[in-house]
């Protein structure tokens, strides 16, 4: 046998700090205060703003007061819009998911706990503006007042399905309001908002792209594509990573998140990037504001990591209790979005426990009407387009083939 | 055993016996996939030899030719078929061409396992079945079970395949055999003979088809989910067609095929995948190559549309038993 000198290696698979049966423990977390972290000029160079892609924009306290130099200064009106749309989103994805669990519909994704982000940022920007979304910006559409019986209509793919029976529940479109239609395959949308942003910026138009991607897929090419093109061709586009901590079953360490944050990978494309938390309305608010002046002011886009928490099941179809600790959503350390944004109306004397007590109710009340008028369309299986409608829009104008096996069919 | 538990007491098996053999893939590691598949192989074999991958497609698959060419064979899960799209560029230049390329210095010896297939009220990005991207592919080799039975066996042979295999699940038969009468009750695996799984190791060749079942008057070519669906359609016809079970798309067991149709003189072919360049067609070429003067009618095929897999419309779109015994009869009455 010959001697080497060489060490054997050994192959590192990542593991979580918990799991079913552990107490949570989020010691690993880099957390800023609220308050300390500065606000660059927005024409920062990226190289001079590195730091900000690992530490953590906080405007809220634990006191729930507005603090440090992020602080948009909202009026209390927008403050409570701002509340009043995310307990609407909650209150919709409760009864969808109930919904689902009637056998009224094949399937349903949550956002729970991640409200303040689609709610914030789709009451700052404009419809003009195109977002392309993942299937957890459900709030923005309810933010924008999109109509709460049409999305069901699509959940419930019924008569009025305004996609016509053809897409999941949850994969809405709706162009009127800024929001680009939803693929199944992850990652996809990411460069082309940056396509969007740039034919904007082609055009010598005004209006700006804004996307999201969950931290595990930030491990697609598809992301590092977007990234390479949004640097090189200064697009408009606000770029959001919604780390939630968890992609199904797989914590954020497998897309990469106990080596570096997610927003510091715009650093190595010459991005600059903000690390924020994403359980507080007001941080999420500001750093938008911030990404949307950069971007209106054409100096090219801005990465944004959205630090929060996935209280729910990823979707309908998953059970979170057999892979993560049973109460590591309640622990969460940034806390709960509604709450924050509660708190904070109250400490500054524009909310009462009533209003709360009433806006709940409310909420509860208009997704009931809504799904009053949906259901009597009809639920899954009850109601649906016409069947003809499976053949058309394959391509702008008929095919034979399928005139063919649309009469195959028999309509 | 259920499809899910075979797959799994295949990947166990050579996991214990190999330890070149490793599994990999979204939340395939802790959790065991999605369907869990890959359920409890971290707990037995440790967390280098069955983990969770980033969801990356392309570097699933890439990372796996490394493995492979360094000598190992990984076994990767893609969660779905529809999101194989991603790693297409890795299977399709890369594995697929790496013996060739090289003059046979470095090979592929992958397995790359996908459910696939509808009848689950997926919509678009859960339903599809992408197999013609890959028979068209030289170098690759395609199995698609039918049964828990082949399922445990055709892996295993998959795993020790020196060749990059993609080995697509049928989903809806993943728990019970599923005859595409949605409405009635769907029995489950342990009724069937084909769920009499051993639990040691055994292999079943690739290449080579199941004649389901024996018949004279028409054979029936199918694959995956399409044969329960076959064999009902025949028995709604009152045909007494002869079912075969491909197994194996590529290398295709032709002798079995040109016998049977010889034998019975009619052909119909049955896939989920919509009809253009449809593996349908393939095959349909290839009996009119081999049998046409055995012929007694035009070949059909039923197959899904050539739209994209709708939501609501799941049942219009899945080729079920009615329209495989219209089929049937047709071909029985001399054809279109
Ligand atoms: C290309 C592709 N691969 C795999 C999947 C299956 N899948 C759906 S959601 C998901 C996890 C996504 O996690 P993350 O990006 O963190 O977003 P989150 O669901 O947490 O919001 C996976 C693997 C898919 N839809 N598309």
């Amino acid at each position: 046998m010959t001697i080497k000198n060489t060490q054997p290696l050994s192959l590192r698979v990542p593991e979580p700090s918990g799991r079913p049966g552990d107490a949570p423990d989020f010691s690993h977390l880099q957390l800023d205060p609220a308050g300390v972290v500065e606000r660059p000029e927005v024409s920062s160079a990226p190289y001079d703003m590195r730091d900000h892609a690992f530490r953590l924009v906080r405007v809220l306290d634990d006191e729930g007061r507005a603090v440090g130099p992020w602080n948009p200064k909202l009026d209390p009106d927008t403050l409570r819009r701002g509340l009043k749309a995310m307990i609407l989103t909650r209150a919709f994805d409760d009864r969808m998911h109930r919904a689902h669990r009637q056998g009224k519909t094949s399937f349903y994704m949550k956002c729970t706990g991640e409200e303040a982000i689609a709610v914030a940022q789709g009451m700052l920007l404009s419809r003009e503006d195109m977002g392309f979304p993942t299937y957890r910006q459900q709030g923005l559409l309810i933010a924008r007042g999109y109509p709460l019986a049409t999305m069901m209509n699509q959940i419930y793919s019924n008569a009025e399905d305004p996609i016509k029976g053809r897409q999941l529940p949850i994969m809405y479109s709706a162009k009127d309001f800024g929001f680009f239609t939803i693929s199944g395959n992850l990652g996809t949308q990411y460069p082309q908002a940056v396509g969007w942003a740039m034919a904007s910026a082609y055009r010598g138009d005004d209006k700006i792209a804004i996307t999201w991607i969950g931290d595990g897929s930030t491990a697609e090419s598809d992301f590092h594509s977007a990234l390479t093109f949004a640097s090189v061709y200064r697009a408009p586009v606000i770029l959001n990573i919604v780390n939630n901590q968890w992609a199904i079953s797989s914590f954020q360490g497998i897309a990469g998140g106990l080596e570096t944050t997610f927003a510091s990978k715009a650093i190595g494309y010459g991005l600059p990037a903000l690390r924020v938390d994403g359980n507080d309305f007001l941080a999420v608010w500001a750093a938008t504001a911030w990404a949307e002046e950069r971007a209106r002011t054409n100096q090219g886009a801005t990465v944004i990591e959205l630090f929060t928490y996935r209280g729910a099941p990823h979707s309908t179809s998953d059970d979170p209790s057999r892979y993560r600790p049973g109460d590591e959503h309640e622990k969460w350390p940034l806390g709960d979005p509604l709450e924050r944004l509660r708190q904070h109306l109250t400490v500054i004397g524009e909310w009462s426990d009533d209003q709360h007590a009433e806006a709940l109710k409310d909420a509860v009340e208009e997704v009931r009407a809504a799904a009053k008028e949906s259901e009597a369309i009809g639920t899954l299986g009850q109601s649906r387009p016409s069947v003809k409608t499976m053949f058309e829009e394959v391509y702008a104008t008929e095919d034979w083939r399928l005139v063919e096996q649309r009469r195959e069919v028999g309509v | 055993m259920n499809m899910i538990q075979a797959l799994n007491s295949a990947l166990d098996i050579k996991m214990a016996e190999d330890p070149t053999v490793l599994s990999f893939g979204e939340d395939a590691g802790y959790f065991g996939g999605v369907f869990r598949v890959t359920d409890k192989l971290q707990q037995k074999h440790g967390l280098t030899r069955s983990f969770d991958a980033p969801i990356s497609e392309t570097g699933i698959v890439g990372a796996a030719i490394g493995m492979a060419a360094y000598g190992l064979r990984p076994v990767v899960e893609i969660q779905f078929a529809d999101y194989i799209y991603p790693a297409y560029d890795q299977i399709v230049s890369e594995a697929a061409k790496m013996r060739y390329r090289s003059g046979g210095q470095f090979t592929s010896p992958l397995t790359i396992r996908s459910p696939y297939g509808g009848g689950i009220f997926g919509g678009q990005t859960h339903s599809q079945s992408p197999e013609s991207l890959f028979t068209h592919i030289a170098g690759l080799k395609v199995v698609i079970p039918s049964n828990p039975y082949d399922a445990k066996g055709l892996l295993t042979s998959a795993i020790e395949d020196d060749d990059p295999v993609v080995f697509f699940e049928p989903k809806r038969l993943y728990n019970g055999p599923f005859d595409g009468w949605h409405e009635k009750p769907v029995s489950p695996w342990k009724a069937q003979d084909l769920a009499q799984v051993p639990t040691g190791k055994y292999v079943e060749p690739i290449g080579k088809a199941r004649v389901m079942k024996d018949g004279g008057d028409v054979t029936i070519l199918a694959y995956g989910t399409m044969v329960w669906v076959a064999l009902a359609g025949a028995e709604h016809a009152g045909v007494d067609a002869e079912v075969i079970d491909l197994r194996t798309l590529v290398p295709l067991d032709i002798e079995t095929i040109e016998a049977s149709v010889k034998k019975t003189g009619r052909c119909v072919i049955v896939h989920e995948a919509p009809r253009t360049s449809g593996f349908g067609g393939e095959l349909s070429a290839l009996v009119q190559e081999r049998c046409f003067y055995h012929l007694e009618a035009p070949i059909a095929r039923v197959t899904g549309w050539d739209t994209p897999y709708p939501h609501a419309f799941e049942w219009e779109y899945f080729p079920g038993p009615q329209r495989v015994a219209d089929a049937l009869k047709s071909v029985m009455s001399g054809g279109r």
